[in-house]
């Protein structure tokens, strides 16, 4: 592991930036944007998870290791997602 | 395997003054212990326990059925007699079983480590099994559950009595347990292995502990969130699965068999790990296709991840994601078929001799094979939609979980008990539980196939008299496997003290374990080994020439 490690200041712009993002995400529950709604609550949630692993977890100042074991959590969800849309979006197929 | 010399024949040498099980002997030295080897025997403690508790479940229901009637418990205890069995041996005996016992005990020192990388870690899994165990037991006493080991919402999440947040408490919390024993083994196969151990140096039981912790990492969380949503629709009313709630009932069955299916592999990888070590020693030769049993092991991991549709073909998910799941599914025999072939192959030209992990181990070889091919049945749509809720599947993953799984832990046991005990345990003996246990369990379940096929479905303590005989037979074998299964229980404890001496290799196995004294010290090694040679330098030639000297 890399010796760089996150100062307490980067830590503090993080949790004002994450709490920001949770009022963003508030507020746009209350925008109707018809199905675009969910693609913006993802979108918002990404960009959270993102500063989460990066900073919070480290993953900006580790080794390509851990960036293989993080992306390989992040491929496995897709897998999730991909089967599971499989059968939700095929269901009405005839 | 070192440049250590094996030591060529058991000795009875003096138990060596110092061992991890005599450097401190206090009770607050065990629960506070940070010794992998100490952990190890402090799961295999519980997990027996619990082993107890579901067995206990099982013959309760199996006494049941053995007449058509429901004439010794009500409907409703019987559904959580099936509950209790499913929960507990699934969580808190199959899924620690060989990873959290002979995994914490072995893999620090077959790849010739002090330790795991996170010693205290491994202390809080402990703690956190036991804690999630004890929500489980504090559900059953209280009253019990009756949703079955799956909690199909919205049955679990609305309509069932009982403490279902409690149980499903306890699994969450045990679920953190397995996480984080999956984190340590991974991280201490990556960064605590002995100079020259490659990765193509380890043995196959690391590798197949290696890829159970991967799935071990990268499954449990779904389950953990799974069974948190549950709670929430069931304790707040949140929809999510219950259609009245505007959820769907199957995205629960989505996310559940997203874990529950890669369980399985977490259930027989570490099995099919210690086949590996098994058939080697007692063949006396080089396991054959070194690298395609590795591979293989990573396969079923990955594959693993992509069948669990196979599970819901009889559920309205669309059929042509049932049609992917089936295609799927059909590919996770390839590799299980590498590994069968390549053991078999091993034996050919090998110099066999037949010791109780042996028997265990051939055992797990043609259990597992007929528990994998009868998979490939309910993997078809047509088929599985015939056999689907039938006692045909209770018979196919029995053969997996039983007949492969639970065969393969006590053939580790009885292999590697000398080296966790130091003592022998009384070999004829433990050759008749072994067979008892291998008559018992074919009679148990394969009289479960034909009720399967025949339309006898699971779950049900009532059913047709036609089917009696086939169910007496089944009981009849289950107090034979339960014979088979108290046996190991009362002469291990009694090898523990009265055991023949071991010495620190009996078997003449490759491997560092075999070279540190039998029980080992608290370090394992004095020195730390550097290796030089792969696993597996067994020849067979040089102990057939052996044993007709010896005879001649």
């Amino acid at each position: 592991m890399n010796e760089m490690h996150p100062t307490p200041r980067t830590y503090i712009i993080n949790c004002v930036a994450l709490l920001a993002l949770l009022g963003l995400t508030i507020a746009a529950a209350y925008l109707n944007l018809g199905p675009f709604n969910t693609v913006v609550a993802m979108l918002i949630s990404l960009a959270k998870g993102g500063l989460i692993a990066l900073f919070f977890m480290h993953l900006r100042y580790s080794k390509p290791l851990i960036w293989i074991f993080a992306g390989a959590g992040v491929f496995w969800l897709g897998i999730m997602l991909v089967l599971a849309l499989g059968d939700y979006l095929t269901r009405g197929w005839r | 395997m070192t440049t250590a010399t094996l030591q060529a024949e058991p000795q009875p040498v003096a138990r060596v003054a110092r061992t991890y099980l005599n450097e401190r002997t206090t009770i607050a030295s065990w629960l506070l212990t940070t010794d992998h080897k100490r952990i190890a025997l402090l799961y295999m403690v519980s997990i027996t326990l619990f082993f107890l508790i579901g067995g206990a479940a099982a013959t309760l229901m199996r006494l049941e059925l053995l007449t058509p009637q429901g004439d010794l418990v009500a409907s409703d205890t019987y559904n959580k007699l099936f509950t209790i069995h499913g929960v507990v041996m699934v969580w808190f005996f199959l899924i620690p079983s060989i990873p959290t016992v002979l995994g914490n005990f072995l893999l620090p020192m077959m790849i010739g480590a002090r330790d795991v990388a996170f010693p205290k870690i491994n202390l809080a899994s402990w703690y956190l099994f036991m804690g999630g165990g004890a929500f489980a037991v504090f559900s059953i006493l209280s009253g019990g559950v009756d949703t079955g080991w799956t909690f199909y919402t919205p049955y679990s999440s609305t309509y069932a009595n009982g403490h279902v947040i409690a149980m499903a408490t306890g699994i969450f919390i045990a679920g953190f347990g397995s996480i984080a024993t999956g984190l340590n083994f991974i991280v201490t196969t990556h960064k605590m292995r002995a100079p020259g151990m490659t990765w193509m140096k380890l043995p196959l039981f690391v590798w197949s502990l290696y890829t159970t912790s991967i799935i071990l990492v990268l499954a449990t969380p779904v389950l953990a969130i799974t069974l948190a949503l549950m709670a929430l629709e069931r304790a707040f009313g949140v929809g999510i699965f219950n259609p009245s709630l505007g959820g769907d009932p199957l995205l629960f069955q989505h996310l559940f068999w997203f874990y529950s299916h890669p369980a399985v592999y977490i259930m027989i990888l570490p099995g099919m790990g210690v086949v590996s070590e098994l058939i080697t020693c007692f063949a006396r030769k080089k396991i054959f296709g070194y690298q395609f049993v590795a591979a293989a092991s990573v396969a079923i991991a990955v594959l693993g991840f992509l069948v669990w549709g196979h599970h819901m073909f009889v559920s309205s998910q669309s059929i042509y994601a049932g049609m992917i799941f089936s295609v799927l599914s059909f590919m996770v025999a390839i590799p299980s078929a590498i590994k069968v072939f390549n053991w078999t192959a091993t034996l050919y030209k090998g110099s066999i001799s037949f010791h109780t992990p042996m028997l265990y181990a051939l055992g797990f070889i043609g259990l597992f094979t007929i528990g994998g091919l009868t998979g490939l049945f309910l993997a078809s749509l047509a088929v599985d939609v015939h056999v689907h809720d039938t006692y045909f599947v209770i018979a196919h993953f029995h053969y997996i979980m039983v007949g492969g799984m639970v065969m393969a832990y006590l053939g580790a046991l009885h292999f590697w008990w000398p080296k966790i005990t130091g003592r022998m345990y009384p070999e004829w003996l433990a050759k008749l539980a072994a067979l008892s246990i291998f008559a018992g369990f074919n009679l148990t379940f394969f009289p479960q196939f034909i009720l399967g096929y025949l339309g006898m479905p699971r779950r049900y303590h009532v059913y047709a008299p036609e089917f009696q005989v086939l169910n007496v037979l089944s009981t009849a074998g289950a107090s034979i496997l339960a014979l088979g299964y108290f046996l190991p229980l009362g002469y291990l404890l009694w090898s523990w003290k009265y055991g023949k001496i071991a010495g620190p290799n009996p078997w003449r196995a490759t491997g560092l374990e075999w070279t540190t004294p039998s029980p080992p010290p608290k370090d394992n090694f004095d020195t730390t080994p550097i290796v030089t040679e792969g696993p597996y330098e067994y020849d067979p030639r040089a102990t057939e020439a052996e044993l007709r000297a010896a005879h001649a």
